[in-house]
């Protein structure tokens, strides 16, 4: 599995904060998503209700989800296709081993997929001697650059063109150096140039899946750019990808989750590529792989199942909730430090990999409540991170000096008259020392506060308590 | 066993067991039935405006689109089509029966081969088998007279449609391919492939800024055949279609 710096999240976001190039990516990139999204959902007036019955949808398959499985599996059989059951990450990298193996494959191209982040893919098959080619133009230089996503849909997220322009020139040694970008179209012509030749000379092609049918045996995948199809269709075995919770029932679920899909992610009304995989190639087709197996990774998905955080195993990595995150817009993905980042990372990353690692995530929020207002599965995910720091707290990885802090609050919040009381006292000192300036440029004990703005001092006139009383004792 | 492993944590966080056969039925009830959900009223349309709807979205994707009266009239549109945007009258070619019938030796200079795409391809044919008009979405469908790589290798690719074939909605889609697709390997209606497509293929990898042409065909033209008498735009509708060629118009099928 990747290397995971969550415990680092601070440190990773100061470094984030301190970047310019990534904050300057982000400037770049925020505003884009929303609008394209607000204007896709604007123009579809019944997108509230699609999003009732996608999350009602979800819910049904959860809870019947061994049966729906099974279905699936048999439809996946009788198609001439394989299902791989794996429990762990170790199962899943060993099962599609195996499968290159057995096709003897020495390049395997790759769609994009988050799934194969998650269990380390790439890392496993170079240390068996077999070359996996991100095609994914995002993917694809990240490659190059030795980097993990930093985003679920649009992984190059962290870059500014001037990083594709100088690792294209370092790295595509084979072209004159001195030629010219003129414009992005410049560097997509390249990329398509280099990729080309790979997606014609690989043995395998690896794609993630974004919805299983249990009705047909398919695997769905959506993208823009054709490069997940041209992994699936061109070599000779053809590996989807996919976790437990892709799974919908019918053909008329998961084009209910489709309409709900591209609008939520990139403000598509349809993504432009939306390709249904059922089986391996027929007797008398013309192309398309003649192996068709689908590795179904449990990973501990199946343990979030009757808990709170089950409602997580909705999610269809649309990444709205990321791209409408003020931390994340403010620190980018990698702070992170795994696979999954932003709101439905900091739910879904202590149910994988453990809350003693990861309990500054579901921390890193304002909880604004923005990301479950977009969420196309209505995810409560405000409320999900608040279980975390419940369990967090249970589990005494709070820090002691805010255990501390929280003690107290807790032990005047349970009594009113020594809250107000001590309200009052700290108003009116803070009044007391403040008045003559009106702001405090520092206080004590709120340095990480006060560095980038200013305390406002009190006004005259008491708690809003003491306001509160005086007002309705003058209507009474 | 690993599944077994999975399906008992699964029905261990639900707390139960293997579900009752008569949940069991209901649940394989619902998988042949196939309840649709609610579908967006927009493609809702009489059928000269859910055509245009259907052009109007495969434009608003940067797709292109140009009606002929039938499919005699294909060649002249594919030549000119080529010739205006500088491409050779060079092409692979869907080896789908429908185009048996139409006169490509009206215009001598195209040049085809009945055949999947081949990397070289600057041009492939496809044939389409549905337009969905919600989205300006085609359908295509693997068969052995629709290869898949005719949608990818290609630079530039021309779908011939029928506007007979354009639906409102996904759904419709759905229930036409349950209707007349048969598949031998697994029983079912699923070909190995279906493919929607939705403009040409593009990326916004680079900030976030959509460029065009990224693994897929850099243009999308969709010559749309008017087979279809209710479909014509209202000026239109009275006139008779032109003539076809003779069994140019088959019944829609794969």
């Amino acid at each position: 599995m990747v290397a995971i710096t969550s415990p680092a999240f601070k440190e990773n976001a100061a470094r984030a904060l301190a970047d310019p190039g990534l904050q300057k990516a982000l400037g770049t990139a925020k505003g884009a998503f929303l609008q394209r999204r607000a204007a896709a959902v604007a123009n579809l007036p019944e997108f509230e209700q699609l999003r009732n019955i996608g999350r009602d949808i979800k819910n049904h398959t959860l809870a019947n989800l061994d049966f729906y499985l099974e279905a699936y599996e048999a439809k996946v059989k009788a198609a001439g296709g394989q299902v791989h059951w794996c429990s762990t990450a170790d199962d899943a990298r060993a099962a599609v081993l195996e499968i290159c193996r057995k096709a003897g494959a020495r390049t395997v191209t790759k769609g994009k997929s988050m799934i194969s982040e998650e269990l380390g893919i790439n890392a496993h098959l170079e240390a068996h001697g077999i070359r996996p080619v991100e095609t994914d133009l995002g993917e694809y230089i990240l490659q190059l650059r030795q980097e993990h996503p930093s985003h679920i849909i649009a992984p190059a997220f962290h870059l500014n063109r001037e990083d594709w322009e100088a690792d294209f020139r370092r790295l595509h040694t084979d072209l004159p150096p001195d030629r010219v970008f003129a414009e992005r179209r410049d560097i997509l012509a390249e990329a398509r140039g280099k990729l080309r030749e790979k997606f014609l000379a690989a043995d395998v092609g690896i794609t993630g899946a974004n919805f299983l049918i249990a009705e047909t045996g398919s695997s769905v995948i959506v993208t823009n750019e054709g490069n997940g199809d041209l992994t699936q269709t061109l070599p000779r075995v053809h590996i989807a990808l996919a976790s437990i919770e892709k799974l919908v029932p019918t053909l008329e679920d998961a084009t209910n989750m489709l309409r709900l899909l591209a609008r939520s992610a990139t403000g598509q009304d349809f993504s432009v590529y939306t390709t249904f995989s059922t089986g391996a190639r027929r007797p008398d087709d013309l192309d398309g792989p003649e192996e068709y197996h689908v590795v179904l990774v449990d990973n501990g998905r199946s343990n979030m199942i009757g808990t709170e955080f089950q409602e997580m195993l909705r999610c269809i990595r649309c990444a709205a909730c990321m791209n409408h995150c003020p931390v994340y817009g403010a620190v980018g993905g990698h702070a992170y430090g795994w696979v999954y980042p932003g709101p439905m990372g900091s739910v879904l990353t202590p149910s994988l990999v453990g809350i003693d690692k990861t309990a500054m995530l579901p921390n890193a929020s304002t909880f604004c409540g923005k990301c479950e207002s977009v969420c196309p599965v209505k995810i409560p995910l405000p409320k999900l991170m608040r279980h975390w720091r419940e369990r967090e707290f249970e589990r005494h990885l709070t820090p002691a000096t805010q255990r501390t802090n929280l003690g107290l609050w807790g032990f005047l919040a349970r009594r009113p008259t020594a809250y107000r009381w001590a309200t009052r006292a700290a108003i009116g000192a803070l009044g007391l020392f403040g008045r003559g300036r009106g702001v405090f440029r520092s206080l004590p004990l709120a340095g990480g506060w006060t560095r980038g703005r200013d305390l406002p001092a009190p006004e005259p006139g008491g708690t809003f308590m003491a306001r509160y009383a005086k007002v309705r004792g003058a209507r009474r | 066993m690993t599944k077994d492993a999975i399906l008992g944590a699964i029905r261990r966080g639900l707390k139960r067991g293997p579900l009752p056969a008569d949940q069991q039925a209901m649940l394989a009830g619902r998988l042949a039935t196939h309840p649709r959900h609610l579908i967006p009223a927009r493609s809702r349309l009489p059928r000269p405006d859910q055509v245009a709807l259907f052009i109007r979205n495969v434009e608003k994707e940067f797709g292109t689109v140009e009606r002929v009266p039938d499919l005699a009239a294909v060649p002249v549109a594919l030549s000119e089509y080529l010739a205006a945007q500088n491409l050779p009258p060079r092409f692979a070619l869907a080896p789908h029966p429908e185009f048996e019938a139409v006169p490509w030796a009206s215009r001598p200079l195209l040049e085809f081969e009945r055949r999947r795409a081949q990397p070289t391809d600057q041009v492939s044919v496809q044939h389409g088998w549905a337009g969905i008009a919600e989205t300006g979405t085609l359908m295509l469908p693997s068969s052995p007279h629709r290869p898949t790589t005719l949608n990818l290798l290609a630079e530039t690719e021309v779908v011939v449609l029928r506007a007979s074939t354009i639906v409102g909605a996904y759904e419709e889609a759905w229930d036409r391919l349950r209707a007349e697709s048969q598949d031998e390997r697994s029983g079912g209606f699923m070909p190995r492939n279906i493919m929607f497509v939705t403009g040409p293929s593009r990326s916004a990898d680079i900030e976030q800024t959509l460029e065009l042409g990224a693994h897929g065909p850099r243009r999308l033209h969709v010559i749309l055949v008017d087979d279809d008498p209710a479909a014509l735009p209202p000026g239109d509708a009275v006139a008779p279609p032109r003539t076809a060629e003779p069994g140019g118009l088959a019944p829609p099928g794969d």
